[in-house]
């Protein structure tokens, strides 16, 4: 019964990670459509910064704010500068980008930092477990740094006038441009947040699985089924979604298919959800007139 | 009166053969333009074209500055709110926020809470369906919402693209009732694309009759409203 509970509160701790990375993947579909396969390697590019940063003696929390921030202005530049002379391009050509970015990502991080793994430093205490043994210090931490972010993107779109015109931009691109809304910065300042989402996750995940050029690719395919699951359209059921596949992936890791197993979980979600409820659990069908 | 609105040699379409053949009109600074024409005579593609929102070539001035070739977003900006073809409100979003996407892009707070009151006098309904998703009120509630977003702009201009369209007779009588308010009282300047001429004529001082993409008719409206082709075809008297 300990060991279930373990394995639970351990789940919603990765839980949170996948939830901020769906998130991310879901602000940028909602806008564009699209599903940014890149988001991951983005996410393990800005971790390495912040690794770097602290190697350099900044301190914890200075370099995660620095990555943030510096995460937020290449997410923006890769927008304006790839994206944008792509807006009006067939899907498959989109694909292409997004796979494309993903590769110069993932090498542009193996040739400066190398592939070998490496430990990441937690900021909040490791080797005293919590709660009776339950939980470690760093699960406790992220999930509460997650949780954390999470609201502030909420308070974000749900009260504040640019994250109300961001909404609208990414609704009904047409009507938004007739209020006076530039819709292209929207969409820029929409990557900007994912990749800044992005490294947070990737951050608090970094002590977990170790730094490496590949780290977050289990990452994404969890969050993307996580942000299918929930619906690909609908940024708090994608936020569900994720804690839900963190807390199944853990718990059937454990009892059911075994570790090696677990990422297979994540492509069964994720082909259970195309086949059998493509608007996801909490996503709306859409109806189109033809 | 000074004009406000100056479009001429107006040619544009949708990429394909253009839709409008060099077409020249005005408004006047206060005044109410009507664009009358069957369907497809090209009275929603001038609006369309006089925003940017479509690719057009010709020279359109406004308050005496040229604004062909500008984005739609920076034309909004200058003061023409569009009213466009089938409503464009926020269908997921509340009336509240639809209403506050209106005013979105100006900065004095005291004259924006002036004029969503003055909106909500206007269109009082609207009031009572505040927290409600804009997409599940009636046609005439949303061609409301409609007219008080593009109203929130404080604009010099308003474009309606066939405000009457798909309403029932009730609820076009309290949008054209409101429409007249805002001119008299206001003194907004409209350019109107209208199916029902005989309501067009009565809110406009101008119009122009438009067809295949050419104004083929336009003046003072009462001298519209007198003439005879205009009255067998578009008036059925």
């Amino acid at each position: 019964m300990e060991g279930f509970a373990h394995q639970l509160v351990a789940g919603i701790a990765t839980g949170g990670i996948y939830a901020s990375v769906a998130l991310a993947l879901v602000m940028i579909y909602q806008a564009t459509h699209h599903v940014n396969f890149a988001q991951g390697e983005m996410a393990t590019f800005s971790t390495y910064l912040a690794w770097a940063a602290v190697q350099g003696g900044a301190p914890w929390w200075a370099a995660l704010l620095g990555t943030v921030f510096a995460s937020f202005a290449v997410g923006v530049a890769i927008e304006r500068v790839l994206l944008r002379p792509m807006r009006s391009a067939p899907v498959l050509a989109v694909v292409c980008a997004f796979i494309g970015l993903m590769l110069i990502f993932n090498s542009i991080t193996g040739a400066i930092f190398g592939y070998a793994v490496r430990p990441f430093p937690s900021p909040f205490e490791t080797s005293a477990p919590l709660l009776g043994g339950l939980v470690s210090g760093h699960a406790l931490g992220s999930t509460a740094v997650t949780l954390a972010v999470l609201a502030l993107v909420w308070a974000f779109f749900r009260h504040t006038g640019l994250g109300l015109a961001m909404r609208a931009a990414a609704y009904n691109p047409v009507s938004a441009r007739l209020v006076g809304i530039r819709v292209g910065w929207m969409l820029a300042l929409g990557w900007g947040l994912a990749a800044a989402i992005g490294a947070v996750a990737g951050v608090m995940v970094a002590p977990v699985v170790f730094l490496e050029p590949n780290m977050m690719l289990g990452v994404l395919l969890y969050a993307f089924a996580g942000a299918l699951l929930g619906g690909i359209d609908n940024p708090a059921g994608a936020v569900a979604g994720g804690f839900l596949v963190g807390v199944v992936e853990n718990l059937a890791g454990a009892y059911l298919v075994g570790a090696e197993l677990k990422l297979t979980l994540a492509l069964a979600i994720i082909v259970g959800v195309l086949l059998l409820r493509p608007s996801g659990l909490f996503g709306r069908a859409v109806e189109s007139r033809v | 009166m000074a004009t406000l609105l100056e479009a001429r040699a107006l040619t544009a379409g949708y990429g394909g053969p253009p839709v409008l053949h060099g077409v020249a009109l005005a408004v006047e600074e206060g005044g109410v333009t009507a664009l009358l024409g069957a369907n497809g005579a090209g009275k929603t593609t001038i609006l369309r074209a006089l925003c940017g929102m479509i690719a057009a070539s010709g020279e359109v001035r406004f308050a005496g500055e040229r604004i062909d070739g500008l984005p739609t977003e920076a034309i909004a900006r200058r003061g023409i709110a569009h009213v466009p073809d089938g409503r464009g409100t926020f269908a997921e979003l509340t009336v509240e926020e639809n209403l506050r996407l209106g005013a979105i892009t100006r900065r004095d707070r005291a004259a924006v809470a002036a004029d969503l009151e003055g909106a909500l006098t206007l269109f009082p309904r609207l009031r009572e369906r505040w927290r409600q998703q804009a997409g599940t009120l009636s046609g005439g509630e949303q061609q409301m919402l409609a007219i008080a977003r593009a109203l929130l702009l404080r604009p010099r201009l308003l474009l309606l693209d066939e405000p009457s369209f798909g309403l029932a007779p009730l609820a076009v009588r309290e949008v054209f009732g409101a429409l007249a308010r805002l001119r008299a009282e206001a003194g907004v300047a409209m350019l109107l694309v209208e199916q029902n001429a005989a309501l067009a004529l009565d809110l406009a001082d101008r119009a122009c009759l438009l067809e295949t993409g050419r104004v083929v008719l336009q003046g003072e409206a009462a001298a519209l409203r007198r003439d005879a082709a205009v009255r067998r075809a578009y008036l059925g008297r």
